[in-house]
């Protein structure tokens, strides 16, 4: 039996069960034996279902022979922690939810199912999303496979740190602010954040719902596009979903950059950039400017106010999706309540951690009675105009690059005393989020040792043409086969 | 309608057009101590006394550097509510839901007779 599976993308090993060199089982046992000899110093697993995935792993192989295999059929896939579950713990990463066993599947989760996936367990995350680092989790930080001293992203850090150690080829994930991106360029690996009402959000913990949109994690962009084909649709149970017919992602793969117009935001790639981020960056643009793509120079002029209107919008939204956890119905309960009102407020207190609790204040501050007009209402104005930017720039060029982040992923404990030192870890990143605009990234040339993420926005529903320079790029340089050795 | 300008880190109101002076956090007064009291309690957030200094210091923080916003004249523009622009879609008016409260209480801390037990409200 082969050794490698967990070096080979998604893409490869469907091939490998379709032409028969190893079944469902044999992978699926693969990657478990992996997570239990090396998640124990990654934390990147919240639940492991060993005995449950390897059933659908007999079941998988089952259907194979039958002739029934459906587009995934027999591949293991890891999914967030926020994705309900049946059956098995979706804790958001949360004391609130560590006990709660979600009644029915996210959409998603369903329809990864449906197509064969088999899953191999829940990654751990920043708690309810709220994050950039991971460290946020209830059940403690998840490390970078490419260092351990080092954070892996957040807040899908255990789906990224997860896919880059080849502790799974696939894993689900969700991008609120960068929450994709981000941890997919601190652990080198591709992840697509899609269109805003792409992907059904039936079943994902709301953390701000006009900003959440789940999305897919692997090794290359091919695998991501791959996996998002099976997630993406229109779904009657998710009133934001948007009924629009879903393109064939593997088609668009292989057309040619030749004639594609990349804009770059002056914004983004500006003297305050670090130059090692900028050098590898620039150095992945040339590549595709020599395959006959146009690099453009755009401007995004409302850029710098992405992070204060998100830091309005994401915590109002916020503390009324979370206003649900009372203790009443489900999830923690604090100990013997005094009263409903002790109820209540000592099970938000014990329940929820402090990042979580600091975001629940600030939204019902930017919802209260006098400030609702100079913070909630502002900040929707301001998102018009991020909005209108994009517009403007999509009038002139096809997609656009830009970096991911300011720097490579930073030390553990180097950033949680400074909020706002966090929050503006996603500066290149949330006005994606605000316009509900699809944003893909994907490694470019390490820095300093360190995986470095570039990432293309697309036009509303256009996740076809990231995927197409993506893949393209990846098709002329090596940057994601790179791998972190296993830590021991 | 409310105009903000620029200032070294908080918004500042134009006088001729304040709101009324229910604002608690303004430039020249950071949010305070009974600011943040009062947002625990209509956020039903227990605050260990011993923090909320530490709590109040951080939410300020963060305040100021969202009032970075406040300088950009927004009064032509629309808020946007959806990235979309989309309205909240209408689903026939038909049962669709079976019950299943069994189920759904299964993963309640404490029920009883198909009720959510919660302490005594009413004496």
């Amino acid at each position: 039996m082969s050794i490698d599976f967990h070096r080979r993308s998604a893409t490869e090993l469907m091939t490998a069960l379709d032409s028969g060199e190893c079944s469902s089982v044999e992978l699926t046992g693969h990657f478990l034996k992996r997570i239990e000899r090396l998640d124990s110093a990654l934390n990147s697993f919240i639940s492991v279902c060993g005995e449950q995935a390897m059933t659908a792993a007999k079941a998988a192989d089952a259907a194979r022979s039958a002739g029934e295999a459906g587009p995934l059929c027999g591949l293991p896939i890891a999914h967030k922690d926020n994705l309900c579950t049946a059956g098995v713990k979706t804790s958001c990463a949360s004391k609130m939810l560590d006990n709660f066993i979600a009644p029915y599947d996210a959409t998603i989760v369903g329809k990864l199912q449906a197509a064969g996936a088999v899953m191999i367990g829940k990654t751990n995350m920043d708690e309810f999303a709220m994050g950039a680092s991971s460290e946020t989790s209830w059940y403690g930080p998840t490390r970078n496979p490419w260092d351990l001293s080092r954070v892996p992203g957040g807040s899908s850090g255990g789906s990224s740190a997860a896919v880059a150690a080849g502790l799974t080829p696939l894993a689900t994930a969700s991008d609120t602010g960068g929450s994709i991106r981000q941890p997919a360029a601190f652990c080198g690996i591709s992840g697509i954040k899609p269109t805003y009402g792409r992907v059904s959000r039936y079943g994902m913990i709301a953390f701000a719902s006009s900003l959440d949109q789940a999305g897919s994690m692997g090794r290359t962009v091919a695998d991501t596009a791959l996996m998002l084909q099976h997630m993406a649709g229109f779904d009657p149970m998710d009133s934001t979903s948007v009924a629009i017919a879903v393109p064939d992602f593997s088609a668009a793969l292989e057309q040619p950059v030749r004639g594609l117009r990349i804009g770059l935001p002056s914004e983004y790639f500006s003297d305050k950039l670090a130059p090692e981020i900028a050098d590898v960056v620039h150095a992945a643009l040339s590549e595709l400017e020599k395959q006959g793509a146009t690099l453009v120079e755009i401007s995004l002029p409302n850029t710098a106010l992405a992070v204060p209107c998100y830091y309005v919008i994401a915590p109002a939204e916020a503390s009324t999706n979370l206003s649900r956890f009372d203790g009443v119905r489900y999830g923690y309960r604090c100990e013997n309540p005094q009263d409903l009102e002790d109820l209540y407020t000592r099970t938000r207190a014990e329940g929820f951690g402090d990042e979580v609790k600091r975001r629940i204040l600030i939204g019902t501050y930017a919802l209260s009675a006098g400030f609702f007009d100079a913070y909630y209402n502002k900040a929707q104005r301001i998102r018009r105009l991020i909005c209108e930017d994009f517009e403007a720039a999509f009038q002139r060029v096809d997609i656009i690059a830009a970096p991911v982040t300011p720097s490579t992923a930073f030390p553990i404990g180097d950033k949680v005393s400074d909020p706002v030192e966090m929050y503006l870890q996603d500066v290149f990143t949330i006005a994606a989020n605000l316009a509900g605009l699809p944003a893909l990234a994907l490694p470019v040339a390490p820095a300093g040792g360190l995986p470095v993420g570039m990432q293309f926005i697309g036009k509303a529903f256009d996740e076809s043409t990231l995927f197409r320079a993506g893949h393209q790029l990846q098709l002329a340089t090596d940057w994601h086969t790179a791998q972190p050795e296993d830590a021991s | 309608m409310v105009i903000y300008a620029p200032s070294r880190n908080r918004c500042q109101a134009i006088a001729s057009e304040l709101p009324p002076p229910t604002r608690r956090h303004t430039p020249d007064r950071m949010i305070t101590q009974d600011d943040i009291k009062q947002l625990a309690h209509l956020a039903r957030i227990k605050i260990d006394p011993d923090s909320i200094g530490e709590v109040t210091a951080g939410i300020d923080n963060i305040l100021a550097m969202v009032d970075t916003m406040q300088s950009v004249d927004t009064r032509a523009v629309a808020p946007m509510a959806n990235p979309h622009d989309a309205h909240q879609r209408l689903r026939p008016d038909t049962v669709t839901e079976t019950d299943q409260r069994e189920l759904f209480q299964s993963q309640a801390p404490l029920t009883e007779a198909g009720l959510y037990l919660v302490p005594k409200v009413i004496d």
